[in-house]
């Protein structure tokens, strides 16, 4: 039972992490169309950032508390990776707009690979450890181990997700949004100003990337040019899975992937008498994702598209 | 114009020959050796760190001169990307060869040097790798693949007794990167302690990419484990560390020479204490030519990550052959390293008839206070 519940933690953090990355990914989606493959790039320039901010800051004051060091580098991060969104927007995507659909396809695994490259020649190829800043604080709740910085990242997703539904759904810019989405001619008709509209979705998104960044690299004590690759995949699946255009499929994906992924990994091993083992996490994974595609193949709650994002 | 004709019929002279040796104004050969390691991807800093020990030795020997049949020769180190990946490192290979190299200092990784030493092989040129320990890659009988550094099987078998012997372990987990380096040294690692009487509680996977181990350590704390042994490198080692600490899994990390480095104490921080790791060969301070090669590799490349005096020896070992066959051609250069008895930074290498280094030493160390220390050192 407190292997159970464990699992059901770790799977739960992991979820709301792809979660996390998975919002971006969607929300761009959901006005473009376009697979931003950049997105878990901006991931890792954004914890890079915010990793540079608090060296920084430590140095010159190490008398100040930790919370307010990392918060130093979030809110240096965050305009950060902003103004870089915007930028690749303007520079990979923008020209393309009117282009087959491949081809911004092809400019985002390009920026991807131009941003991870960027990224080694400036921090380098080393890891970089993020400096134990947080609270540590551990619980045990039905048995399992939970600290302060976990049941935080699940409530900042949570939270996140709800202030982008609230954005989109809600506010004047949302509604500007979704009528990018439905018809970009159409919505310039009724006075949107759609490249506005979509400079300004990039600059979310990429915001939200800077803080998954941080968040990410502060729960696994590390940063690296190269994290933002295998993060950006499994965040891209978790959107599909969910339904890729829709926030609240976005999180449901991320927290369905995630826990499948530690419940894949912690018993797939003992039901099959060790014939399958923990390396088949990925496998199995993988393998829900594909069975949900088939039945289901714009995803859980994929249903919504029409009105994407 | 005359340039170019020039130029393309010394690249014709340079292919019908295939020696790579190349004239130059200065009256000098040069002779191209190939360097192998990944210098992109996550792996990218140990990379570097062999190349810039194969460099460091081949910029002496440069500057001291060296004379082959009565003709002044210069090295050329033609350093290539290998990404850790084994497709890709086969494409490197071929590359080198088509380059012309006389021999090749590399893989860093038993994954890759695998697959590449059977291209080397078919070429006939001498391949001495610095850092792969898989048991396989000499076990091919391929006359040409030689390294400097002991196996995974003598490693494995070293800290398999050590954790039953030096830290009292009764019932282990084992997990590895699925790497042919890490699955290896997982694999021996188990037979040792099986052979000790020891339980095997859980045997886990992960892959050389992975930073999330939450779910296969929280399986085997289920499991009772007091030791988790782990076949792979510190960007896995590391957050292992911190992750099992934040299950509270009190069992003692132990690990190979891939997480026996600078970097795991930075990546695991605080939660590196006790952590326990082994390297082939002495420790660098114990190494008969350690603290010279320190200083002198320090003052240009920084830090030591960790296999840069094996690369820096492998060159050494080369030459030598070298000047003892008095020739470059591969197949002279072979026979010659069989013969090797050579003093490195490292230690006496001599090689035994399947290419492994005869006698290699254990060290096994302990994180203590934030700094690796030397435990136990087995021969």
């Amino acid at each position: 039972m407190d292997i159970l519940a464990q699992q059901l933690v770790n799977g739960l953090v992991l979820g709301s992490i792809y979660a996390l990355v998975a919002l971006g990914y969607t929300m761009v989606y959901g006005i473009l169309e376009l697979i931003n493959f950049a997105h878990g790039e901006v991931t890792m320039i954004g914890a890079m950032v915010a990793l540079t901010v608090i060296g920084a800051l430590l140095g010159v004051f190490p008398q100040l508390p930790g919370l307010v060091v990392v918060l130093g580098g979030v809110l240096v991060a965050i305009p950060a990776c902003m103004l870089l969104g915007f930028g690749i927007e303007k520079v990979a995507y923008r020209p393309l707009r009117h282009a087959p659909r491949l081809a911004p396809l092809i400019t985002a695994i390009g920026m991807s690979i131009v941003l991870q490259n960027a990224a080694m020649l400036v921090w380098g190829r080393q890891y970089v450890s993020f400096p134990p800043l947080l609270p540590q604080g551990r619980y045990v709740i039905l048995g399992a181990q939970i600290t302060d910085l976990q049941i935080f990242i699940v409530l900042l997703s949570f939270t996140i997700m709800g202030g982008l539904w609230l954005l989109v759904e809600r506010s004047r810019l949302g509604r500007a949004m979704r009528a990018t989405a439905q018809s970009r001619e159409v919505a310039q008709l009724m006075g949107v100003n759609v490249d506005r509209i979509v400079s300004l979705t990039f600059i979310v998104g990429s915001g939200l990337a800077a803080v998954a960044g941080v968040m990410v690299s502060a729960y696994y004590g590390l940063a690296h040019y190269y994290m933002g690759f295998m993060l950006g995949l499994k965040a891209f699946s978790a959107a599909v899975l969910g339904g890729i255009g829709n926030i609240v499929g976005a999180m449901l994906g991320g927290l369905l992937l995630g826990i499948i992924e530690a419940l894949g990994a912690g018993y797939i091993g003992d039901l099959t008498g060790g014939f399958l083992g923990s390396h088949y996490q990925d496998v199995f994974a993988f393998f829900v994702l594909i069975t949900v595609l088939v039945f289901r193949p714009s995803g859980l709650l994929g249903e919504r598209v029409a009105n994407r994002a | 114009m005359n340039a170019h004709k020039w130029f393309a019929s010394m690249l014709l002279v340079g292919i019908l020959t295939g020696c790579g040796q190349k004239g130059d104004d200065t009256g000098e050969t040069v002779i191209r050796i190939g360097s192998v390691s990944p210098l992109t991807g996550p792996q990218t800093h140990i990379g570097k760190d062999n190349e810039n020990g194969a460099r460091l030795a081949v910029d002496e020997i440069n500057a001291k001169g060296l004379v082959l049949a009565g003709k002044p020769v210069r090295l050329e180190l033609l350093a290539e990307d290998d990404q850790a990946e084994p497709k890709t490192a086969t494409i490197v290979a071929d590359k080198l060869l088509d380059a012309g190299v006389v021999a090749v200092i590399g893989h860093l990784n038993s994954g890759t040097t695998i697959p590449a030493s059977k291209r080397y092989h078919d070429a006939g040129i001498p391949q001495i790798s610095p850092s792969a320990t898989a048991v396989a890659y000499t076990a091919q009988g391929f006359a040409n693949a030689f390294r400097v550094m002991a196996n995974d099987a003598q490693q494995g078998q070293a800290l398999g007794r050590f954790a039953v012997h030096g830290l009292g372990a009764k019932k282990v987990a084992i997990i590895d990167d699925r790497t042919a380096y890490g699955q290896g040294l997982a694999d021996e690692f188990e037979r040792a302690v099986r052979a000790a009487g020891v339980e095997v509680v859980a045997r886990e996977f992960t892959s050389d990419k992975a930073t999330d181990f939450a779910a296969i350590l929280t399986n085997i704390k289920g499991k009772g484990a007091q030791l988790v042994f782990f076949g792979g490198m510190d960007p896995q080692g590391g957050p292992m560390a911190r992750q099992m600490k934040r299950l509270g899994l009190n069992a003692t990390l132990v690990g190979g020479d891939g997480m026996q480095t600078i970097n795991f104490l930075k990546l695991a921080g605080a939660d590196a204490e006790g952590v326990v790791a082994s390297s082939p060969g002495l420790p660098l301070e114990a190494m008969p030519g350690g603290k010279a090669f320190k200083a002198k590799f320090e003052a240009r490349y920084g830090p030591i990550q960790v296999y840069a005096p094996y690369a820096y020896d492998a060159v050494y070992v080369l030459v030598e052959a070298m000047k003892r066959a008095n020739s470059a051609a591969p197949a002279k250069v072979v026979a010659a390293l069989r013969q090797t008895d050579y003093q490195g930074v490292t230690g006496p290498l001599r090689f035994d008839a399947k290419g492994d280094t005869l006698g290699g030493a254990v060290t096994v160390y302990g994180v203590k206070n934030g700094a690796w220390s030397v435990l136990e050192v087995i021969q």
